[in-house]
């Protein structure tokens, strides 16, 4: 039983890094820092989500502990993603856009705002 | 009114306790009766110090409906997780690299603070979309591969899915 856990468990381990390695691969390939930051967090999220759950079916008086780190990874992930990607736009970093016709929703808020910290 | 707030309170600082109490299970793991009773004293004095701060939902969250839709609800956020992993690792290996990026906007019908956090969180992990900000009710989205720009299709295509069960999950 204990080989059988282990080898899942090595398994999970090898999944998380294949993630976390795309993920790397995906924030060289990206061109401005949005993109980087959605391959970034989807991967270091599923990633590091499937590495820590490895290593608690290794050994598993760690598989509670490890649950818990996993909760506060899927939910402190996201957030940190948001607000860096937050503050990039504050401060005029305007994402890439493919051609004319892309949209950029954000831009008439980001402009409202500034008026009335202006003013 | 009095009794209103004072409820709210109460039970603001009872999910607290019990939150608390979960997580020092979980990583004391050892379930004695010492380790326990200190738990629960331990986790009753810092609620009531922190209830203030993390006023997340009402009691209505402990409800049987919202406690089988929030397994529901992991069930969906994680195979959105996979599906997401997939399909990130589709666009960076291809060497034209696909994409159509850009930000879109659409309201939402939750009303929460805590419920809009979600909702947030779990666009960013879905598909393709990250949420760059949120003004009053009107959720910024950095899309991967823009389809629409109408706020309404924009709705249906990220936010429904996670937006139904989060409305059944805090009863709003």
């Amino acid at each position: 039983m204990k080989e059988i856990l282990e080898i899942i468990g090595a398994l999970f381990v090898l999944l998380g890094g294949i993630f976390l390695f795309l993920g790397g691969l995906g924030i060289v390939r990206m061109p401005d820092a949005y993109n980087r930051l959605q391959a970034g967090t989807k991967a270091t999220t599923l990633g590091g989500m499937s590495l820590i759950l490895g290593v608690g079916l290794m050994e598993t008086s760690w598989l509670i502990k490890a649950m818990v780190i996993i909760i506060f990874i899927a939910f402190s992930n996201p957030l940190s993603s948001h607000a860096l990607a937050r503050a990039n736009y504050k401060r005029k970093n305007f994402p890439y856009l493919k051609n004319t016709k892309g949209v950029d929703a954000y831009k008439d808020a980001y402009l409202n705002e500034n008026k009335e910290e202006q003013s | 009114m009095e009794t209103n707030t004072l409820y709210k309170k109460l039970s603001s600082v009872f999910l607290n306790w019990l939150f608390l109490f979960i997580v020092w299970n979980a990583f004391t793991s050892s379930f004695q009766a010492q380790e326990v009773i200190t738990g629960l004293i331990l986790s009753f004095f810092l609620a009531l110090f922190t209830s203030r701060f993390f006023d997340c939902c009402s009691l209505r969250v402990l409800h049987p409906v919202s406690l089988f839709y929030s397994i529901v609800y992991v069930f969906v956020f994680l195979i959105a997780l996979i599906r997401s992993n997939f399909d990130m690792a589709k666009r960076v290996l291809s060497p034209s690299l696909p994409i159509n990026p850009g930000i879109v906007k659409f309201k939402t019908r939750l009303q929460s603070d805590f419920a809009k956090m979600m909702l947030a969180n779990s666009i960013t992990l879905t598909p393709g979309t990250l949420s760059v900000d949120l003004i009053e009710d009107t959720l910024y989205v950095h899309w991967i591969d823009v389809k629409t720009d109408d706020p309404e299709k924009v709705h249906t295509e990220i936010a429904q899915q996670f937006e139904n069960i989060l409305l059944k999950i805090f009863a709003e």
